[in-house]
């Protein structure tokens, strides 16, 4: 990794730049050194405040609850590699905020993640990861990357943020296909990870693990694991409340990693029975 | 049949005294359970697991959870046991005297109502969540009864802790006009998944299918996680089984005499 200089801010976490608002006299003598002409006449030196410093003694609440949501993301394996799906949903409450939020993300030739919960968090860490793969690229030596490298680093990421009482709110599925393998794992926001041959985060593990754990076997075909995926979508669509009927579909095999068009699935609404449930029993509801 | 009107606050003030005096209020057995039921084309389904349990241990490995109400109508209850159990037996009792009155068969519409309005007036504070279901002269019925007393009426429905398990096996699966062997084998995978998904819900499946001839009560239509191995009392062991390491022969007549004798008199 290219060298950052640490933040010695407890807030702001490991990485950024930017120091205290408040100057340390190191920082003051720097600056009395370059002496005036070489100073900017304007601005100051880059800076962020420090939430601590600001907050009179409170304790920090506002990393306690997420506030732009996704809802489940579903994997399993298959003959020739992993299936990730989820819908394109991001709910900000129980309103239906972003309808196009891609929650299921390349990272390299051999490995996709997806995530629930808070979305920026998400979006945080496809930053970390992306960094890592940019100076895999740079290095030029046909290294990436392996699936159950990237997700021991989203352990250690999301275990490290949860022991300083500020945890990076996602559930994260990891899938990837390496050295003919297929590989699927799953991460949970305090840091608890584990691999399987299906998994679900959050309503997709009352919903549509039952229906996984009866019809997975890792020799399906890649028409078979489709069928089970919309199966299993429908039915979290059908009984989660913040979903919608967009979805998307990511294949990791052999050949590479696609992420499909979002596409909608066939809802039966129209069953008989529901038509006039009180037919039997007029003045009941 | 209907009583005084509102809550009755009697024994709180008890509780309270006693609470206050140090005694522990006495823990209740939860059903952690999967109950569903669905409707088929000429009558009603319902299926229960038997797991009750009390706290993180299972209570008993077999009850019954689907109550009868009337020859034509059963009820499968989930949450407080007690609650359960006593407001369906209620409710039957009632049912009951009104059929001596009328002399008709009981509608399970009137079961519906005599829940309902018990469990509103008590305000969730009789824990029984329910799946009514039975066949009358108008026709086959479904509902769920929520513990604060609101209904609702609907081809499939499952309640308990493993609903959401059994919900997405019946949205998987549910059609119209199922037969009655489809229907059957619909809820009994639907309880097999909470069974086997819910840590509240296990052992066997109960089912049973009401429609227009009668009532087939099926007790533990599947056994799913029976014992794997029976020990024998007494232990067997076969001849050769034990390897002996050490045997020494010990004539016991070097220091005991056997003589025969009378018997010692004993009081009597």
């Amino acid at each position: 990794m290219l060298h950052r200089p640490p933040s010695h801010s407890a807030a702001i976490g490991p990485g950024a730049v930017p120091c205290l608002a408040l100057p340390t006299p190191a920082a003051l003598e720097q600056r009395q050194q370059l002496g005036a002409a070489q100073a900017p006449s304007c601005g100051a030196e880059a800076f962020t405040v420090d939430p601590a410093a600001l907050a009179g003694g409170q304790p920090r609440k506002h990393t306690q609850y997420p506030y732009v949501t996704g809802t489940s993301v579903l994997g399993i394996t298959y003959k020739d590699g992993v299936l990730l799906a989820s819908d394109t949903l991001g709910a900000y409450g129980s309103t239906k905020r972003y309808k196009s939020f891609e929650r299921l993300r390349k990272v390299n030739d051999v490995c996709a993640v997806g995530a629930s919960g808070e979305l920026s968090d998400f979006q945080y860490i496809m930053r970390l990861l992306e960094e890592l793969s940019d100076d895999d690229f740079c290095m030029d030596d046909g290294h990436h990357l392996k699936p159950h490298e990237v997700h021991s680093y989203l352990c250690r990421v999301l275990y490290n943020r949860r022991n300083k009482f500020d945890p990076l709110w996602n559930s994260i599925v990891v899938g990837g296909f390496y050295g003919g393998k297929p590989f699927l794992g799953t991460v949970g926001m305090i840091g608890t990870n584990y691999t399987d041959e299906h998994v679900a985060t959050g309503f997709g593990n009352h919903l549509a693990r039952p229906l996984m754990r009866e019809k997975h076997r890792p020799d399906m075909s890649e028409e078979e694991a489709t069928a089970l995926m919309h199966e299993c979508l429908k039915v979290c669509y059908y009984r989660d409340k913040n979903s919608i009927n967009k979805f998307q579909l990511a294949k990791v095999t052999a050949e590479g990693v696609t992420i499909s068009e979002p596409f909608a699935l066939e809802t039966d609404w129209n069953y008989k029975l529901f038509a006039n449930p009180a037919a039997n029993a007029p003045g009941t509801w | 049949m209907a009583g005084q009107g509102g809550f009755a606050f009697d024994l709180c003030k008890r509780n309270e005294f006693l609470e206050a005096r140090g005694a522990k209020h006495p823990g209740f057995t939860k059903t952690g359970t999967t109950i569903a039921g669905i409707i088929y084309k000429d009558g009603v389904v319902l299926g229960a697991d038997t797991r009750s349990t009390a706290g993180t241990t299972v209570a008993d490995k077999n009850c019954e959870k689907i109550h009868y109400i009337a020859p034509n109508i059963y009820c499968c209850g989930a949450g407080t046991a007690a609650d359960t159990e006593n407001v369906t037996g209620m409710v039957a009792s009632q049912l009951e005297l009104h059929r001596y009155a009328t002399g008709t068969q009981s509608r399970v519409v009137t079961a519906m109502t005599l829940l309902k309005s018990h469990l509103f007036r008590y305000q969730g504070h009789v824990s029984a969540a329910l799946v009514l279901g039975g066949v009358d002269f108008r026709g086959p019925h479904l509902f769920t009864v929520y513990p604060h007393g609101s209904t609702d009426s609907l081809p499939y429905c499952t309640m308990g802790s493993g609903s959401l398990n059994a919900m997405a096996v019946f949205e998987a699966g549910y059609k119209d006009d199922l037969t009655k062997e489809e229907a059957m084998e619909l809820v009994a995978r639907a309880i097999r998944s909470g069974v086997f998904n819910d840590l509240g819900s296990g052992s066997n499946v109960d089912l049973c299918v009401i429609n227009k001839e009668g009532v087939e009560y099926k007790r533990n239509y599947e056994l799913l996680q029976g014992k794997t191995y029976q020990r024998q009392f007494p232990q067997r062991f076969a001849a050769g089984s034990v390897p002996v390491v050490h045997e020494r022969v010990y004539d016991v007549r070097r220091v005991v005499t056997v003589t025969e004798g009378e018997p010692m008199e004993m009081e009597s």
